[in-house]
Formats: structure tokens, C-alpha cells, sequence
């Protein structure tokens, strides 16, 4: 019986030979990728073995550390709660980061190659002091206003965003949307609780998740005529040049007639092309964009920033909020031949043009910087655990669409809107103020969003804010004044002048 | 023990971040205990083989050391104190492994001669199937646990007789072989060119491994199934020495698997348990697999708990086997795993290895077929239960529920495989006497015929 027992023994020992072989096949070659894996609740653990790092503006944090007796050692708190959701985001425990919690991801937990030296030193010093700081742009006093007013705007618009760029850095003063979320309780280390609020805010039909500012894209109205107008500009037209009006326009080949929104705007047949943006001329526009051509009016927006897919906002080295593109639409017929008609449609910003709240701000940053586009970025400064600055955002241009001339012609027929037009609610003490307002129809039945873009001077001359306010479906009419209204208030604010 | 002593130090360091005072009270207790079963082998089977405790200790030790970091790891997480040394799982472990090795005692202590099991060998039969089907025929409130129905439970205790009917079915099933085995081996009909032995030879052993089985399919514990069919299929080899039962068993394995898998995946019912284990193996991974009610979610934890160990592991106390569901039971091994790593591992795999191979190297050397069969099937068992387990948890082959011998949390496990090591000690004592009776015997002087196997006429001794 000997022999067949010697052979049980070889097949036990080929069985454990498997098994070990296939221990070092876990433990050893796929151990990098179960370590890592997203099934892999112990990633999670290691993250909150250590703060996070701070994420703060004017010495205040925004996204702060509270210790806790749990298995998971560290609870993110945004004690700001709504205000600043939308920009800093939220970091969960079992479901992807977003905002510059995300962006910042890897700053803020400490393992970007930037705190390597620190990292070094920890393991020597075993003192870990956890990630990076990340000191961003905003002002509180823009931020808070901008925030109060837009989600108490006099209108009662239930939805809007509305951004604040300094027109000479691009860094961001003001970012909101409104309606908003607590990012609290989806960080709550009870994840099902926190589950649950992820899903009530995701199936929330007013989606709050959403940061209207950057990814959601809107019918721009009339705000878009400064585009059309500094297009016209660069053609050799000038604020005195006579363009065609009338009270009601109908391009060629199209039915439906366009119309200004009031009987006494430019009813003449013919109007200044600064008189046509100051009373916001429907006829006019319309016109001067089927005479410069589709070519012309789609490659002026492009040049603005439509159609850009991969601008981001957040740290100019790296990664950001994405922006969601703003489109002109293709005006053209099946045939690839211009649509007349819907090239006079989307010269006055209705047809299938579409603009990020963002994108508002930046045209209106512009024209108040002298042509130059500066790249918008959130995150000011980056400090290492100890306080140590790491990075400090240097402005860049984003691109010159105008050259200096047409950018002061422009400013001086926007600061026209806001002192004799339809933009007058924005207008602030010891400011020169300009802008365009925009109404804007969007479906059928429902009422107009209002738009605002504009700027401030202060009295030294100098651009101190650019902002863009949208309110979706504004309530009776004139969409645009409560937009103008807001606005103004923000850039008071961002210039230090008020908001208390 | 040392060893034992050290790994609760660590543990403690890790987890309240300083050693208490008090952390060598565990591996003291298992020490006194291990070093008094030493005693009662050194007095009652004195030329026992000598590696044997000190392994299955070893790992015993480390189970209960494991299981108490368990326990204070959770009381820490509650904020409740610190279990005492008897508490918890990791006490209750402690406690029983005292039982269990008392029991071993009095195993080494009762039967002076492996012969003598023999002569019970019918009843031992009948009382394996008795234990194997006492939970299959009791309401499910008093024997099911997670679906699977093997428990007798009773109260706060709860004992698992399947574990201990192993141990009866190994002592029939040789007992019965070493009897017929001439009459197996010979007469037989050759078909397709492999030797089948006749019907009503082999009837009584394969009625009561079939029963064991139906009963067990019923049970829903495919893991000691395998282990029953294993376990037959290598105590009949070992008896005729006849491959033909190696291959009939194979295929009869293989295709009854496959069918099952087919059957699972067709009709569903009581093989759908089966289809669903096989397709969590094939890809654990699979979301759908991962998200289901009763997928693959433990069996990929394991999985990312031991890659999450690695080579050196994370130190004990250090990891997180909290992720890992069933880490006091089934996946005992892929919670350590994550803290002491591929090395550690190893060392455990190395240690079962050991034992397996000790068990089979007694068989060898004892002289009466009965005890090597009886050590032959302990000692493979042994080794295919341990393949069978951590085969399942790090996804070499599909997960069925066993328990890791002297590892696991529960106490019918650890009494039956210490008496299972009681058996092979008293058999290797058997193994390694000198064969006339004393160590002072002197070449020249003729040995002494072996004492025949009680009962067995057939017998012809092969040595």
C-alpha cells in the first residue's frame, strides 16, 4: 500500500505547490492592482489616516478637518455649507470627488510629486501633517454677495449663476449657482446616509448638483450682439456707423419676422451702431450679421472662446473645473449654403446659439482688459503642509480676440448701455460701469432668461471686475434689469466697495 | 510559542499604538496547555512523532492570536473595553482549544492501540451517518446558518457534526478496505480496459459514502462533499492500489461538476448554488457578479485584502480584515494574509505541508494496513481541506465553505482536527516503536511477527 500512499504525498504537495504559486500570483504580481482597486475600501482608509489639506480663501477654511473616533479618522466639514458648493465641491467617502476637491485630489491628500520633499521628510521626522493647502482666488465679500442676490433676486427666479472675474488676472472674485446643495452630508462617513442624499440631490428635478456657472449652456440673447458688434468693429465699422433698422426684420428666405422688444426701439430705419447696442436693436443686429456673413459671426465667436472644449478652471498648471463649450450653432441649410435666417436669428443670440455663464464673464473681462483674454483659474496658491507657498498662479492670456481700439470702442458703447440703455440697473456709485443686458427666449410658454454682462472702472481707471449674471426663466418681463442689478452689486463688492 | 507571543505583542502596538502588560497571557495559557499534551504523549505514546504538535500549535496559536486582534479591534472601534482573555472570539477560541486538546489527551489516554478503533468500525459508520444527517433532518431554525444547513444548534453553542463524522467515516471506510481489499483488487471485470470491482463488494462502503454525500448536497455544503469524495476516492486507491479508482473518480468528479454547472445554469433549483459559485470564480470582478446578493463581494475582498498585503503584509494588527466578510471563519486565511503578507502566508502554507506530509509519512511507516489507512486518509484529508479552503479564497478554484483547520473560529473544527492529530499521533507512535518491542532490542534477535489486525483473515502483510 506503500506506493499509492507515496503518491497521495506527491499530489498533496502539487496541490500546495498550486497554492502557493498562486498566493505569489496574488500577493506578488496583482497586489499593486487590488491595492488599488476601487472595490478596495482600504484606499479609503488610508486616505483619512492623515488630514486632508485645507482648502481655504482670506484665512478662512472653506473645507476643513474635524477628527472623529471612527475607523476613518478625519471628517471633511464645509462650514460655509452652500455658498461655496459649487466651486469646492465635495470629497466622499465612496463615491468620486468633484469641484477642487477633485481637481486638487492629489494635492490635498499629499501624494502629489510636489510634497514629495515633504513626504521624504515625514518618513524620516514620522510626523505626517497630511496634504497641501489650497488657497483660492475668491473674494468672501463677492462670493457672499453674489450669492445672497442671486438666490434672493427681487424677481423670484428659482434658477442662475452668476460669475466674477478680474478682468487683468482672470483669477475668479465670484462663482454661484443657485439652486445649490450642502455638501456635508454627502461627505458623511455613514455612506449609506450619505448614499441617499447623493441620490435625492441627483434625482432633484432642479438639479443642484449641477454648477451652472461652468457646464450648463443657455440661449445668450442680446449679450451676444457685443460679439457681433466687435466683429463689425474689426470690419472697419465704427460706433457712429449707420446700420440698417426698423421695427420688424425678415431675413431672406425665412417666415418669421424679427422684432425689438419694444415698439420705440430704433423704429427708424436706420440707427448707430452704438445706438443699436445701448437700446439692444433687434433689427439692427440682425441685419449687420447677415451682412457680414455667417463666416464672419461664427469665426468672431470662435475667436472669443466658442467652441473651445478643454478650457478648465482651476490651478493654471493643472487640472480644473471643466468649462462646457459655448456654441454658435451652424446656421447653415442641408445643403451647407448659409441660413439667412438663422443667421439673423443667432445674430441677436436666439436660434441655437449657446453660452456658458462663464463665457459671458470672460467677454465682458475682454473688452475691460484691451482685447487681452486672460485665463481664468480658482486656485491662488498652493501650500505645502507646513505653509510652505508651492505654486503661485501667474496669469496668462487665454488669447486676443480684438486689439486695443476695437476693445475701447466696444467699452465705451458697453459703458453707453449701462449709462442712457438697458442696463442702467447696474450702474454703481464711483464706478464706470459697462455692459450688455440680454433677453432670451427659450422654449415655448416659459419665460425669458435674463442676462448681464458687463464691468467696472474704478475711479483710477483700472478694471476691477467683470461679471456675468444669468437667471433662468425669469418671471414678467425684463429678465435682464434684475441681472443688471445683481451684477452691479457684485462688482461693488469685488472692488471692496460694499456687500456688508 | 514564542512566535504566538510575539504576533500578540504586535498586535497590540498596532492597534492601542503601545504593548499592555498583560499581552503574553494568551500564548502563556496555549503554551502550559501544549507543553501538558506534550507531557501525556511523551507518557502514552513515547515514540510519537515529534513535529506533529509543535506545528498544528503553532498555527492553533496563531488563530487564536488572530482571532483576540480581531476582538480588540472591534471593542476599540465600539469604544467597549478590551474583551478578556477568555472572551470574544478569540477566547472562546482559547477556551476551546483547551477542550479540544484535553480531547486529544484523553483520545492518546483511551485507546493505547490504534487496533482497537477497529473493532467499532461498523458503529463508527453508522454514527458518521447519523452525525452527518442529524442537521439535515432538524428544522432549519436549529441548523441553518447562512443557508447552509450543518449545525446542531443548541442555545448559545452550536456544533458542527459533520467535522466529527470525518473522522468516524475514515475509521469504516478503512476497516471495511483492509478487509475486502484482496477481494477488491482481484476480483473484478476488466471493461474498457480498466478493472471494476464486483457490485456487492464494495456495496456497504459505497452506500454509506453515497448517503454521506446525498445528505450533504442537501446540506448545501459542497466543500465537505468534495472533501467525502476525496477522502473516499484516495482510501480506496491506497486499499487496491489500482489507478482505475483514481481515474473512475476523476471523471466522475469532473463530469459531475460540469453537469452541475450545466444543470445550475439550465433549471436552476438545488444546483443553482453551484452555477452561481462558478460563474463568481470565473470573474469576480464582473460588477454584476460583484454587486449581487451572495456574489463574488467576499471572495474579491479577500482577493484585494491579501494584494493589499503583499509581500511583507502590513504587520499584525495593521491591516483592515474588517473589509473582509466570514474573516473569523472561511476567510481566516485572506485576513492574515493582508497582515503578514505572501512570506507569512508561506510559512502557514509550509507548516500544513508539514503536517500532511507527517501524516502520510506515518502511514507509511506503520506496519498494519488499518492504520495506514486510517493515517493515509486523516493526513490527505487534511491536506485537501486546506487545498480545498484557501484554493476558494485566493481564486484558484471556486469558493466552497470550509473551515481552515486549527485557524478557523468554532470549535467542532478545532476538536475534530485535533483528534484527528491525536489519532495520527497515537498511529506514528504505532509507526516508530521498535519493532521488538523496545529500544534496547539488538540486531540478531528476529523480529516478532506483526499482531494481526483484529478481524481481518484476508490480511496479507506487505510491509
Amino acid at each position: 500500500m506503500n506506493a499509492p500512499l507515496r503518491k497521495a504525498g506527491v499530489v498533496i504537495l502539487v496541490l500546495f505547490g498550486l497554492l502557493f504559486a498562486n498566493l505569489n500570483w496574488v500577493q506578488g504580481y496583482k497586489a499593486d492592482d487590488y491595492r488599488t482597486s476601487d472595490y478596495n475600501g482600504r484606499v479609503r482608509v488610508a486616505e483619512y489616516q492623515v488630514p486632508r489639506g485645507v482648502i481655504e480663501v482670506g484665512g478662512q477654511g472653506l473645507a476643513i478637518n474635524k477628527a472623529t473616533e471612527g475607523t476613518l479618522k478625519f471628517l471633511r466639514v464645509y462650514p460655509e455649507k452652500k455658498l461655496y458648493a459649487p466651486i469646492i465641491g465635495y470629497k466622499p467617502v465612496n463615491i468620486a470627488e468633484v469641484g477642487i476637491e477633485r481637481s486638487e485630489n492629489e494635492f490635498l491628500s499629499g501624494a502629489s510629486d510636489k510634497l514629495f520633499a515633504d513626504r521624504v521628510s515625514a518618513m524620516f521626522t514620522g510626523d505626517n501633517a497630511g496634504g497641501g493647502n489650497v488657497v483660492l482666488s475668491v473674494k468672501p465679500k463677492a462670493q457672499e454677495t453674489a450669492y445672497k442676490q442671486v438666490t434672493n433676486n427681487e424677481r423670484g427666479a428659482k434658477k442662475g449663476s452668476a460669475v466674477a472675474i478680474d478682468p487683468s488676472t482672470g483669477a475668479v472674485q465670484a462663482m454661484v449657482s443657485f439652486p445649490t446643495f450642502d455638501p456635508n452630508p454627502l461627505v458623511s462617513h455613514d455612506t449609506e446616509a450619505a448614499a441617499a442624499e447623493y441620490k435625492k440631490l441627483n434625482e432633484d428635478k432642479d438639479k443642484p448638483l449641477l454648477n451652472r456657472a461652468l457646464s450648463e449652456t443657455y440661449p445668450p440673447g442680446s449679450t451676444f450682439k457685443v460679439l457681433v458688434s466687435a466683429a463689425a468693429l474689426q470690419e472697419g465699422y465704427e460706433k457712429s456707423t449707420e446700420i440698417p433698422a426698423g421695427s420688424t426684420y425678415t431675413a431672406p428666405g425665412s417666415g418669421a419676422p424679427i422684432k425689438n422688444s419694444e415698439a420705440e426701439t430704433c423704429p427708424g430705419s436706420k440707427v448707430t451702431l452704438e445706438e443699436a447696442l445701448t437700446d439692444s436693436c433687434n433689427t439692427g443686429f440682425a441685419q449687420l450679421g447677415v451682412e457680414l456673413g455667417r463666416d464672419k459671426v461664427m469665426k468672431t465667436a470662435q475667436a472669443w472662446g466658442f467652441e473651445q472644449e478643454d478650457l478648465t478652471v482651476g490651478n493654471l498648471e493643472g487640472p480644473g473645473l471643466p468649462v462646457a463649450a459655448s456654441h454658435t450653432g451652424a446656421m447653415a441649410n442641408p445643403d451647407g449654403s448659409t441660413d439667412q435666417a438663422a443667421l439673423a436669428q443667432s445674430s441677436i443670440g436666439q436660434k441655437d446659439v449657446r453660452m456658458t455663464t462663464m463665457q459671458g464673464a470672460l467677454m465682458a473681462a475682454t473688452v475691460a482688459n484691451g482685447g487681452r483674454q486672460m485665463r481664468p483659474y480658482l486656485v491662488q496658491q498652493l501650500l505645502s503642509p507646513d505653509r510652505r507657498p508651492i505654486y503661485n498662479a501667474s496669469p496668462q492670456t487665454l488669447r486676443t480676440p480684438i486689439d486695443g481700439d476695437v476693445a475701447s470702442d466696444l467699452k465705451d458703447m458697453m459703458v453707453s448701455v449701462v449709462e442712457n440703455g438697458t442696463g442702467k440697473a447696474a450702474q454703481i456709485d464711483g464706478f464706470q460701469v459697462g455692459g450688455k443686458t440680454g433677453t432670451a427666449q427659450n422654449a415655448v410658454g416659459a419665460d425669458d432668461h435674463g442676462w448681464f454682462i458687463g464691468f467696472a472702472f474704478n475711479d483710477k481707471g483700472e478694471a476691477v471686475s467683470a461679471v456675468c449674471v444669468m437667471l433662468e426663466n425669469v418671471p414678467g418681463g425684463h429678465a435682464s434689469a434684475e441681472a443688471a442689478r445683481i451684477a452691479g452689486l457684485i462688482m461693488k463688492a469685488a472692488a471692496g466697495r460694499g456687500g456688508d | 510559542m514564542a512566535i504566538v507571543a510575539l504576533y500578540g505583542a504586535t498586535v497590540e502596538a498596532n492597534q492601542f499604538g503601545e504593548i499592555t502588560p498583560t499581552f503574553w497571557v494568551p500564548a502563556a495559557l496555549l503554551s502550559v496547555l501544549f507543553l501538558g499534551l506534550h507531557l501525556v504523549v511523551r507518557y502514552v505514546a513515547p515514540y510519537a512523532d515529534p513535529v506533529l504538535i509543535p506545528a498544528v500549535a503553532l498555527i492553533n496559536g496563531l488563530g487564536v492570536g488572530f482571532l483576540r486582534r480581531l476582538d480588540v479591534a472591534k471593542s476599540i472601534a465600539d469604544k467597549d473595553p478590551v474583551p478578556g482573555y477568555f472572551a470574544g472570539a478569540g477566547g472562546r477560541q482559547l477556551a476551546w482549544t483547551l477542550v479540544a486538546v484535553v480531547l486529544a489527551a484523553i483520545l492518546l489516554l483511551v485507546v493505547r492501540d490504534h487496533k482497537t478503533v477497529s473493532r467499532y468500525a461498523y458503529t463508527l459508520g453508522l454514527v458518521g451517518i447519523v452525525l452527518v444527517m442529524i442537521p439535515a433532518v432538524l428544522p432549519g431554525s436549529l441548523s441553518e446558518v447562512n443557508g447552509a444547513k450543518l449545525w446542531i444548534k443548541m442555545g448559545a453553542f452550536s456544533i458542527q457534526p459533520g467535522e466529527f463524522a470525518k473522522l468516524a467515516l475514515v475509521s469504516f471506510f478503512a476497516y471495511y478496505l483492509v478487509r475486502k481489499r484482496e477481494v477488491l483488487s482481484l476480483a473484478s471485470r476488466r471493461f474498457l480496459g480498466i478493472d471494476f470491482p464486483r457490485g456487492r463488494d464494495l456495496g456497504p462502503v459505497v452506500t454509506v459514502w453515497l448517503l454521506s454525500l446525498l445528505v450533504l448536497v442537501f446540506e448545501k455544503d459542497l466543500g465537505t462533499a468534495l472533501l467525502y469524495f476525496g477522502l473516499f476516492v484516495v482510501t480506496l486507491y491506497v486499499a487496491t492500489e489500482r489507478a482505475s479508482w483514481l481515474i473512475i473518480g476523476l471523471v466522475m468528479f469532473f463530469g459531475g461538476v460540469y453537469l452541475a454547472y450545466l444543470l445550475g445554469a439550465a433549471v436552476g433549483g438545488p444546483f443553482a448554488n453551484f452555477y452561481d459559485r462558478a460563474t463568481v470564480w470565473l470573474d469576480p470582478f464582473a460588477s454584476e457578479n460583484y454587486e449581487r446578493v451572495g456574489g463574488s463581494y467576499q471572495l474579491v475582498q479577500g482577493l484585494l485584502g491579501l494584494g493589499t498585503g503583499g509581500l511583507f503584509g502590513t504587520g499584525p494588527g495593521a491591516g483592515s480584515p474588517g473589509f473582509v466578510p466570514e474573516v473569523r471563519n472561511d476567510f481566516i486565511f485572506a485576513g492574515m494574509g493582508e497582515e503578514i503578507g505572501l512570506f507569512g502566508l508561506s510559512a502557514l502554507l509550509i507548516c500544513y505541508l508539514l503536517i500532511v506530509e507527517r501524516g502520510l509519512r506515518t502511514a507509511l511507516a506503520v506496519r498494519d494496513s488499518f492504520g495506514k489507512l486510517v493515517a493515509g486518509g486523516l493526513a490527505f484529508t487534511l491536506g485537501l481541506q486546506v487545498f480545498v479552503i484557501l484554493g476558494g479564497i485566493t481564486g484558484l478554484i471556486p469558493l466552497t465553505g470550509q473551515t481552515t483547520p486549527f485557524l478557523s473560529a468554532g470549535g467542532s473544527s478545532l476538536m475534530a482536527n485535533w483528534l484527528l492529530i491525536a489519532m495520527l499521533l497515537r498511529i506514528s507512535d504505532a509507526a516508530r516503536r521498535p519493532t521488538t518491542g523496545g529500544p534496547a532490542a539488538s540486531p540478531g534477535v528476529p523480529k516478532q511477527p506483526p499482531a494481526q489486525l483484529h478481524g481481518a483473515m484476508t490480511e496479507v502483510i506487505r510491509p
